[in-house]
């Protein structure tokens, strides 16, 4: 038998593995608008950014089965990050500089937003940011080319806030994930409760560790505080756990507790048989939304998907109204005329009109708040009201202290 | 004093579903000396199979408890096609390579769950018959906790008795302590691992299994219960039962009883644990030392070789490729490349200390992230150029293997992988938790190069002049006296001693150099991202490195570069092409594994090989 010779050339190996980065689109300025999309889509992460990718998708196809925007139609080139940041820059490198793209958009985490908003403004590059929560995109870390869609931490903890000074209950505990979200929206709970209702005091916090919460033990420690009411940061599997613990050992009897997101299907949904009820949350309930514009919308998605909406679906859907609306107002895909279309862009979405405000670069799109119920070992929201996000965000002048002034 | 009562047995019903993980890894590496990675990924399958079971048949108490231990039979069977399909074909291999396979595992297992399952997180109902509290001085108790803490127990008498009274257990024993020997006396030691791996095996699918009462099965399972198995099995001492046992509760009471006190520590209270007990108990509390010893026994490799002419012209040939390179492919390409060449530094620092110096680190990311933060938080709070920010990258890499490499230095083998480990972890969450000085999971950004060195393609060269100079700055080392002195040390640490030579010494100013040239990467890797956040201080950077070395090959000093190149090459195309580009890397590590257990770097030596007549 003869051995098969087997030599290494390495500079043939280079060439090999390179000769796919050389290849770049062919250009043409009437060809598609094309949006440079970045977003988490493998790994667990995949269950929040599925149903958003979606919901983009549906928006592109009603975009151009309308003969796109500014008779171009409208391109989306994605790419998953695999939720590290370091790599979601590296493609936003790779859409720009090889994919030539117009404008940026997408993210999840915050920290894959704030860096991926670093590069746009480093870049002169327009990113529209639709899911991370952090305040600090638009405020302490804002910058004039990064502009954000989904409702902040801030905005979602202040609906919270304000739902809670209607309680009697004085005595508060908190219980949140020890990382920049859970401690920025335990902040933000306190500053605007504190500011609606001096009189309550906060008696416990729990810190549980991302995704590694001590559920039986956090638990028996917010109990033992006694507290009045309970305000939960917790999601995903962390609050599974805490919510099947709680109930068993009684934590939520008699007891108020308002939670952040909890609403929203991505997590309601799994808790089933298990759903607390009465608790106050934000989220998403498209079962009960009644606006037509919303019905329009929750119809062609299950026709498409043949699944409903969850609430990254409205916020993918609504970034591709965004964009499409901004290239309108624009006439260009111009980054400065682009950037200067999006500062005070208004647009009608399934959540009714809301406008980026030139002041922070913030959506006023807001959210659902309602109590939890279980119906058919199901959760769900009832009692709900749309929480319009200009109506929760700090007054102008505190706004230019929180971001940096250009 | 009725809470601490409470509170007490809440950590007891932790601790027991921490020993049913960490009892299983521990059998596993007592008998097969492997270092299994895909635990966790067991673990996880085992709650995924326990959940849909569950949906069949859980509706009484009889059909959910037997819903959760065909989970376990399922996973044991699981197991057993992982060690006969694959492990069992490279057992030969150097123990590292044994730990590549295995994370190759790990990432296929996780996009066939999400293939199967789908990614939701999937919450099962609770169980019948125990879904109720028991009143414990006025505070509830879940009855599944008790029933928890029973099966822990009733595993553990179970162990007991088979290792103790069975001639299958007598035989486990005695391949745990000394394989050869029982491999003497006739006995066909591939069944006894097949064997073990699949009792480790179904275990970690019953542990996963008993978890759904309880938790969601989710996708990150695995990764999330992986270091803390290790942590409980190294605190106990690998391959001690009992020790599982202890150093699960140990652990679990005191997070219990230390979030009451301080609730932000939780994270790094397992991490310090770990650290104070390998420091004052070298081989953990029932560990034996002989376990951190063994690793001397091994045969050494082939001495290492001045570069011959064609060496050399291969050298040549790289550095020219890697210099015509981005001038050829465009702009992209030079920042994809920029990031090969710092993870080719990196992988090249992690090389030094495991080839050079035979020390296994599973921590390295400690100095890389701790190079990146050196210059990131030298830009954030002095506001520093590039040129200090890059000089101060290596100094807080080097002070940080300095502080952390005097402990470790002083373990051997796995036990001081895990100290490394639990170092970098320690610093991964000040960094994630201590958000007024690092900015938190918000990170640093606005890290960006001079204006001089903006333009990509300058970018480029300046950090493969500068890397490419420490990468020969470490192949230097090694042919120094130094370096032969420590090689020397790595061959045989008795002898090397016993010249008078300080071995502990030598492998303290190894590890500090190591994470000063990891700190340079650092440094660079920040400029080039612009932004710095805690995950490059997270051990899945320390997996990613130790995958780059060992693909590329150990024994050769080009196998980092050649790592770095593959590893982040195949991973820019494949997450470009395909959601399931997990799955196709991991089956390509497994592939390279069976098929090149000497790495890319052993394609020469196979083609000198194949050349001879």
């Amino acid at each position: 038998m003869r051995r098969v010779n087997v030599r290494l050339h390495v500079p043939a190996l280079l060439g090999a593995l390179f000769t796919a980065f050389a290849a770049g689109p062919a250009l043409a300025q009437d060809g598609p608008i094309r949006v440079g999309e970045i977003n988490s889509y493998t790994g667990p992460l995949a269950a929040f950014t599925v149903p958003y990718r979606n919901g983009w998708q549906l928006a592109v196809e009603e975009v151009n089965a309308r003969g796109g925007v500014l008779g171009r139609p409208l391109e989306v080139i994605s790419r998953d990050d695999g939720g590290k940041p370091a790599d979601a820059v590296k493609f936003a490198e790779e859409l720009v500089r090889r994919e030539k793209v117009d404008l940026l958009a997408g993210t999840f985490l915050s920290n894959i937003g704030l860096a991926v908003a670093d590069f746009a403004n480093r870049n002169k590059t327009l990113f529209v940011a639709s899911e991370p929560l952090s305040d600090a995109m638009v405020w302490s870390k804002g910058n004039p080319y990064t502009f954000r869609l989904r409702p902040s931490t801030y905005m979602q903890a202040a609906m919270l806030a304000e739902e809670a000074a209607a309680l009697p209950a004085r005595r508060w505990a908190t219980v949140a994930p020890n990382y920049e979200y859970g401690q920025s929206a335990v902040a933000a709970f306190k500053e605007v409760l504190k500011a609606k209702r001096p009189d309550v005091e906060f008696v416990e916090e729990q810190w549980p560790a991302l995704f590694k919460i001590d559920a039986g033990a956090t638990v028996q420690a917010l109990e033992n505080a006694k507290p009045e009411a309970i305000f939960n940061v917790t999601f995903s599997i962390d609050l599974a756990k805490f919510v099947r613990e709680g109930q068993l050992r009684g934590l939520f009897k008699d007891r108020e507790v308002a939670s952040l997101l909890t609403g929203e299907p991505e997590y309601l949904d799994g808790l089933k048989e298990e759903t607390p009820e009465g608790w106050i949350v934000t989220g998403y309930p498209w079962y009960a939304i009644t606006e037509p514009a919303h019905r329009t919308f929750v119809e062609a998605y299950q026709e498409r998907f043949k699944d409903y909406p969850r609430a990254g679906s409205i916020v993918g859907y609504n970034t591709i109204l965004t964009i499409a609306a901004m290239l309108e107002k624009a006439g260009s895909t111009d980054t400065a005329a682009m950037v200067a279309a999006m500062e005070g862009l208004e647009l009608d979405t399934p959540f009714g009109p809301i406008t980026y405000r030139a002041i922070d670069n913030q959506s006023t799109m807001g959210a659902y708040v309602g109590r939890t119920a279980k119906a058919d070992g199901k959760g769900m929201m009832v009692d709900i009201r749309y929480a319009d996000g200009a109506d929760y965000l700090p007054d102008d002048e505190a706004v230019k202290k929180l971001r940096p002034q250009e | 004093m009725s809470f601490i009562v409470a509170q007490a047995i809440t950590g007891l019903a932790s601790a027991a579903s921490l020993f049913l993980i960490a009892v299983g890894l521990s059998i596993v590496f007592g008998v097969t000396r492997v270092v299994n990675f895909a635990h966790g990924s067991l673990y996880m399958l085992g709650a995924y199979i326990a959940f849909s079971l569950v949906q069949v048949m859980g509706g009484s108490f009889i059909g959910y408890l037997g819903a959760l231990l065909i989970a376990a039979l399922a996973v044991g069977l699981i197991g057993a096609i992982i060690e006969t399909g694959l492990l069992r074909r490279i057992y030969h291999a150097p123990e590292l390579f044994q730990l590549l396979a295995t994370f190759g595992v790990v990432l296929v297992v996780q996009d066939l769950t999400r293939a199967v399952w789908g990614p939701d997180d999937l919450f099962a109902p609770r169980m019948p018959g125990l879904d109720g509290a028991i009143d414990v001085l006025g505070h509830a108790i879940p009855a599944y906790d008790f029933f928890l803490i029973a099966v822990a127990f009733g595993v553990l008498g179970g162990l007991w008795l088979l290792f103790r009274k069975t001639r299958f257990g007598v035989l486990i024993r005695a391949a745990t302590e000394d394989r050869q020997m029982v491999a003497a006396l006739g006995i066909d030691q591939r069944w006894l691992f097949t064997a073990a791996f699949v009792l480790g095996a179904a275990l970690a699918g019953l542990g996963g299994a008993l978890q759904i009462p309880r938790q969601a099965a989710s996708l990150s399972m695995d990764l999330n219960i992986i270091v803390d198995a290790f942590v409980v099995v190294v605190v106990g001492g690998m391959g001690s039962i009992a020790g599982a046992f202890v150093a699960a509760v140990i652990i679990s009471e005191l997070l219990a009883f230390g979030l009451v006190i301080f609730p932000e520590i939780t994270l790094v209270l397992i991490f310090l644990v770990m650290a104070v007990t390998l420091v004052l108990k070298p081989s953990g509390l029932f560990g034996r030392p002989e376990f951190a010893t063994a690793e001397d026994a091994r045969s050494p490799d082939l001495p290492l070789r001045p570069a011959g002419s064609a060496t050399r012209t291969a050298w040549l040939a790289l550095i020219a490729t890697a210099i015509a390179a981005p001038l050829l492919l465009g702009e992209f390409a030079s920042i994809v490349l920029t990031e090969i060449t710092v993870l080719a530094l990196f992988a090249a620092s992690m090389h030094f200390l495991l080839w050079g110096g035979g020390l296994i680190t599973f921590g390295h990311a400690a100095y890389f992230g701790l190079g990146a933060y050196g210059a990131g938080l030298a830009v954030y709070h002095l506001s520093a150029g590039m040129a200090p920010a890059l000089l101060l990258a290596p100094l807080a890499g080097a002070a940080g293997a300095l502080v952390f490499g005097w402990f470790c230095v002083r373990l051997t083998g796995i036990y001081m992988a895990m100290l490394t480990l639990a170092f970098a972890q320690i610093a991964w969450s000040a960094a994630f938790q201590w958000i007024g000085f690092t900015g938190g999971d918000n990170g640093i950004l606005g890290v960006w190069p001079s204006a001089w060195a903006s333009d990509p393609l300058v970018f480029y060269y300046v950090t493969l002049a500068v890397c490419g100079a420490v990468i020969w700055g470490l192949r230097h080392a090694m042919f120094s006296p130094f370096g032969y002195t420590l090689r020397a040390s790595r061959d045989s640490a008795l002898r090397t001693a016993s010249i008078g030579i300080d071995v502990t010494r030598h492998r303290w100013m190894a590890f500090t150099l190591a994470g000063a040239a990891a700190g340079v990467a650092g440094g660079f890797f920040a400029f080039a991202k612009g932004s710095v956040f805690p995950d490059v201080l997270y051990v899945s950077t320390s997996v990613d490195g130790l995958v780059m070395v060992l693909l590329g090959g150990m024994q050769s000093l080009a196998g980092p570069i050649l790592g770095a190149l593959a590893f982040t090459g195949i991973e820019t195309e494949l997450t470009r092409m395909t959601d399931l580009w997990q799955l196709v890397l991991g089956l390509l590590i497994v592939a390279l594994v069976v098929l090149l257990p000497r790495g890319l770097a052993g394609l020469s030596a196979l083609a000198v090989r194949g050349r001879a007549p």
